[in-house]
């Protein structure tokens, strides 16, 4: 059976986060076909301040999610602090102020599990570092759904705990090492172009 | 866009839950619904969606057990301090002008927000001139917020919100401890009306110097956002205040033009010219 093309990514990352990320997405060149989601886990009371950081970093275009905006390709998107970030099944974006998931807003299950429903099999959903539980629950969705689940290999992994909770919850999941992760997202563009 | 079968399930519970009681559920954002429905479904123990609306049909009982899990929202006082100092420093002096004033907290859920500016009010020296509307959809919501009490573990972030949006009192002037919960004084309630409203079905009930509605219009689609801007366009008269959540906007609105950017980086528009 062919898998159907990925049409999204979404990334869910908490302690450890900002150095994985910073491997990840300045490989990401400005006309990267696919939208990219990603919930990081930050303290509520604090500006977000991954958006600008990754801008001084990245050539793919990053911004923080906006309520009802238009999910886009070449775009990365950062859930806003203290906000769930969420996929609506007509490919546009909702924020939430619903009670914190396993003590976090945003919730990396919130993003998944509403992707998966969206995209389905063209969903591919990633799991890096991170020292709790949260997006075990939503990979296994990502991977129900028929979606690609991927996992930060967690003995290289600065924090081990939230892709070893995403594995034990989705056994089926494919482990990668964070530089392998990386060239397999940007080697996701490069398929589509050619 | 994948229709499974749960999705057309949902979309005929919440079809069911307009016709048989008038809740109009049906353009919220409905990847939050589905939360929460879900969640609903496992705590109520119904087998499925279907079996959720065979249930609510036929048994009104379980209504106010499925609002709760529709619309409750839990918030905290002084919730983005800085909203809060701004209405202080900036919006205040324009009301102090104002001989008697009206403020509507639409959707107030379990009454954090209300109690914020009852006594940010009373702070600036303008509670006595004030009548505030606290309203929502849920019943269950408009008793707690008219109880005022709350945990007292919940009381520590209160406390650090007050004091970082400018309060001048101490927050425990205005409860007392008891029992692991803080009850806060009646005498903050002396100026508030509760009252049932939808902002999707009901009409606008007056003229408002001041609306603050947050976190609200997240959870609606387009065209009930457009409805409910409208009945905040309708309620406020010329310079009359608009107070939305720190990620909310009017940018997508069709009422937009209406409205003019007041303290941007706080989401407090202003009513332009009629």
């Amino acid at each position: 059976m062919t898998k159907p093309l990925i049409e999204a990514i979404a990334i869910g990352a908490s302690a450890g986060a900002v150095q994985a990320l910073s491997r990840i997405l300045p490989e990401l060149p400005t006309d990267y076909p696919l939208p990219v989601l990603v919930v990081v886990h930050v303290p509520p009371d604090r500006t977000n301040m991954l958006v600008p950081l990754f801008q001084a970093k990245c050539q793919i275009s990053i911004r923080e999610a906006e309520d009802k905006e238009p999910i886009l390709p070449g775009v990365v998107y950062f859930a806003p602090s203290d906000y769930h970030l969420l996929v609506e099944a007509d490919r546009t974006i909702s924020l939430s102020a619903d009670a914190p998931a396993m003590y976090s807003r945003p919730s990396i299950d919130f993003l998944f599990e509403s992707a998966a429903d969206t995209y389905g099999p063209a969903l591919l959903g990633v799991i890096l570092t991170g020292a709790n539980e949260d997006g075990a629950a939503g990979l296994t969705a990502v991977g129900e759904a028929g979606g690609l689940a991927l996992v930060e290999d967690p003995a290289g992994a600065y924090a081990s705990a939230m892709p070893t909770a995403a594995l034990e919850a989705y056994p089926m999941a494919k482990t990668m090492s964070l530089d392998n992760i990386a060239s397999y997202l940007a080697g996701l563009g490069k398929m589509r172009v050619a | 866009m994948r229709n499974t079968t749960e999705d057309i399930e949902i979309q005929l519970l919440l079809e069911a839950l307009y016709q048989r009681y008038h809740y109009d559920f049906r353009h919220y954002a409905r990847a939050s619904i589905k939360r929460r429905l879900k969640q609903a479904l496992m705590q109520m123990e119904f087998r499925s969606f279907s079996a959720l609306q065979d249930g609510l049909l036929h048994d009104p009982t379980l209504l106010p057990r499925l609002l709760d899990y529709l619309t409750i929202q839990v918030s905290e006082m002084f919730r983005d301090p800085f909203y809060y100092r701004a209405i202080r420093e900036k919006v205040v002096p324009h009301l102090k002008t104002y001989p008697s004033l009206k403020v509507w907290i639409a959707g107030c859920s379990g009454g954090e927000e209300l109690y914020s500016f009852v006594i940010l009010f009373r702070e600036e020296g303008i509670e006595n001139r004030t009548l505030f509307y606290a309203t929502d959809i849920n019943p269950e919501a408009l008793k707690t917020a008219s109880a005022g009490i709350y945990a007292l573990d919940r009381i520590k972030s209160f406390t650090v919100n007050h004091q970082k949006s400018g309060g001048k009192s101490s927050l425990s002037d205005y409860y007392t401890a008891n029992y692991g919960r803080a009850v806060f004084d009646e005498s903050l309630r002396n100026r508030v009306v509760f009252s049932d409203h939808s902002l999707v079905t009901d009409a606008v009930f007056g003229e408002m110097q001041f609306v603050s509605c947050r976190n609200v219009l997240i959870y609606f689609d387009r065209s009930f956002q457009d409805r409910a801007v409208g009945l905040f366009r309708d309620t406020l008269p010329r310079k009359g205040f608009l107070g939305l959540g720190s990620k909310e906007s009017l940018r997508f609105s069709t009422h937009a033009g209406d409205f003019g950017e007041f303290v941007p980086e706080e989401k407090i528009y202003q009513r332009r010219e009629a």
